[in-house]
């Protein structure tokens, strides 16, 4: 049986370690906010949603521009297959959360900040309600925060309603306007016309819990984790054939086989990392490292051990993307059926090794002709399974079903 | 729907907008409040969220059409979806919707004849460490065995 990993036993060098609930809002009150953009920059810190982008440009142009009103808000959404380290941060550690959301207004000069919480995370709602007043009552939030004249904000947060979809940012600010989760066009980019129009900030919890910690202990002190391309530590969310799974606060730059150490697993013939839109690797690839310039994520590990059926996989991914499209283009809505159909061409050992290649085609005309990441990143797994796993799949009749 | 019934939702429907604001950005938080409620969105709910957010009736169906979590026909009382995505797949996902379906006498898809249960398949619930995983209405359960799911559905009232 798997055990449940408590906050106890975390371990990690920059977010699972000690902090007190509004320490880094008064340090950060305190400062002017140039020097706390100075402070991100210099930590190079990139955005944990799974793009990559880094904070302080975001930041930099939200905070330049000229508006009546601004937003912070926080991508709580997590849906992609295989993440849940945004569940634990929110639950176990919500000072980091929070206390980033309000640096991030402090520093954009934004009054509000809303919390898009994934309708599947409604059972914490309460309890983070609860927070949120303890804030308050701490003026943390509310008027003259920390002591500060005039810097008045407060945290808002709004439950989704079901639909992957809506993680995407432009669809996540959709929604908060009350409309279907369809994506925009982008330019222009939410840090100039966001919310209702107006610059916006969207962040994954994760980048702005790093947030509290850079003001905490500087960008310098943040930067000494990890890679040069990959600073600070990631927090990983690895499931499946592992005798423990649960979320890892490692350093970027971890060996996918170091990894499997930790999390005990055995006998492991395939790692997805990043998600069902991320890319599925094969043995051979183990001693790649988990860092943006290599094997980049938003932190999801799905762990395969040589028991399973890497078509059965696949195909459980493409059902996921058919169903999840939310079909305003054409090489998405229609592109992830195709792929969907081949799989089970395959499953039924009715296919061509031809056919099969302009799927592959077709992925790839999607990664590059669809309007958002969605569409861009679905056919990711379909190419590398059956790229890695080909002899298995293909070369076996019957989709590989491994003598069962 | 009778006139009182008929009543009592727009007076519900007004309390909300009250609360939430009548500005476009509020349609979500009142529809999930109504959902929750009814377990879903009647006609005349739509109707009226419309009237008051001063938009058109056809806007309100298809932002509830968009949202998985949002409905416009009455389905069982209660909702149990059953994750199935990978993970949960692996954990043994199917041998519990087996035991819901042959204990409860109905498939996943459709809702049981008493009306007490709607079953449904739900993508990644972000439990995946701790599955297979299913959610009852807005509380969730893990690490779940066929006989565990079915004692959890049988205490539900
Ligand atoms: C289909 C899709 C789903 C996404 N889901 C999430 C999500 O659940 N959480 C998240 O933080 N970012 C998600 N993103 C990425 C966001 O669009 C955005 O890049 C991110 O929230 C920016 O925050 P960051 O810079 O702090 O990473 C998703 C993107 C796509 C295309
Ligand atoms: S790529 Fe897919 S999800 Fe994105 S806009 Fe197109 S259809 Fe919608
Ligand atoms: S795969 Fe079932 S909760 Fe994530």
């Amino acid at each position: 049986m798997n055990t449940e990993i408590k906050k106890t036993e975390r371990q990690g060098a920059v977010l699972f370690t000690e902090y007190e609930r509004g320490i880094a809002i008064k340090k950060a009150v305190s400062m002017n906010r140039e020097d706390i953009l100075y402070e991100i920059k210099m930590s190079k810190l990139k955005g944990r949603g799974g793009a990559g982008f880094p904070a302080s440009t975001k930041w930099m142009l939200t905070a330049a521009a000229v508006s009546d009103k601004k937003y912070i808000v926080c991508n709580a959404d997590e849906g992609e297959p295989g993440t849940f380290k945004d569940r634990v941060l929110l639950a176990e550690y919500p000072e980091l959360v929070f206390d980033g959301m309000v640096i991030a207004g402090y520093v954009i000069g934004a009054k509000e900040g809303i919390v898009y919480l994934r309708g599947e995370y409604e059972y914490m709602l309460a309890s983070l309600e609860d927070y949120l007043q303890a804030m308050r009552d701490e003026n943390l939030l509310g008027k003259n925060i920390g002591g500060r004249e005039g810097f008045d904000y407060d945290i808002e947060i709004r439950l989704g309603n079901g639909a992957y979809i809506c993680g995407e940012e432009t669809a996540l600010i959709e929604s908060l306007e009350g409309h279907r989760g369809e994506a925009r066009n982008r330019p222009p980019f939410p840090v100039t016309t966001g919310f209702k129009g107006k610059p916006t900030v969207v962040n994954n919890v994760e980048t702005l819990a790093c947030v509290t910690k850079i003001v905490q202990n500087g960008g310098e002190w943040f930067r000494a984790h990890g890679t040069d391309k990959s600073t600070g530590s990631k927090l990983f969310s690895v499931s499946g054939d592992c005798k423990k799974p649960g979320v890892y606060e490692l350093p970027w730059g971890t060996k996918i086989s170091e990894l499997l150490k930790i999390v005990g697993a055995e006998n492991t013939k395939a790692v997805q990392v990043g998600g069902a839109s991320g890319h599925c690797l094969s043995k051979d690839q183990f001693d790649r490292t988990l860092a943006y310039e290599d094997a980049g994520t938003g932190g999801s590990i799905m762990v395969f051990n040589e028991s399973r059926d890497m078509l059965k996989v696949l195909k459980n991914f493409m059902e996921f993307f058919v169903e999840e499209s939310c079909g305003q283009c054409t090489p998405c809505r229609i592109g992830n059926t195709k792929l969907l159909e081949g799989v089970e061409m395959i499953e039924r050992n009715d296919f061509t090794f031809s056919y099969i290649n302009k799927l592959k085609e077709l992925g790839r005309t999607m990664q590059v002709a669809s309007k958002c990441g969605l569409g861009q990143s679905s056919p990711n797994s379909f190419i590398s399974i059956l790229e890695n796993f080909k002899d298995e799949i293909l070369n076996k009749g019957n989709g590989g079903s491994n003598g069962k | 729907m009778l006139v009182v019934e008929k009543n009592a939702l727009t007076e519900e429907i007004e309390v909300l907008v009250e609360k939430f604001g009548s500005d476009r950005s509020s349609l979500l938080k009142i529809l999930h409040e109504i959902q929750k409620k009814h377990r879903h969105i009647p006609d005349f709910a739509q109707q009226e969220i419309a009237r008051l957010l001063d938009i058109h009736p056809v806007e309100v169906f298809s932002v509830i059409s968009f949202y998985a979590f949002l409905n416009t026909e009455s389905k069982g009382r209660n909702l149990v979806r059953v994750c199935q995505t990978i993970t949960c797949d692996l954990l043994g996902k199917e041998a519990l919707c087996n035991a819901i379906e042959r204990e409860f006498g109905c498939k996943f898809g459709e809702s049981t004849k008493d009306n007490k249960f709607h079953l449904e398949y739900a993508n990644c619930l972000g439990l995946c460490d701790q599955g297979p995983a299913m959610a009852v209405n807005e509380r969730v359960y893990t690490k779940l065995t066929p006989e565990k799911a079915v004692e959890i559905l049988n205490e539900v009232k």
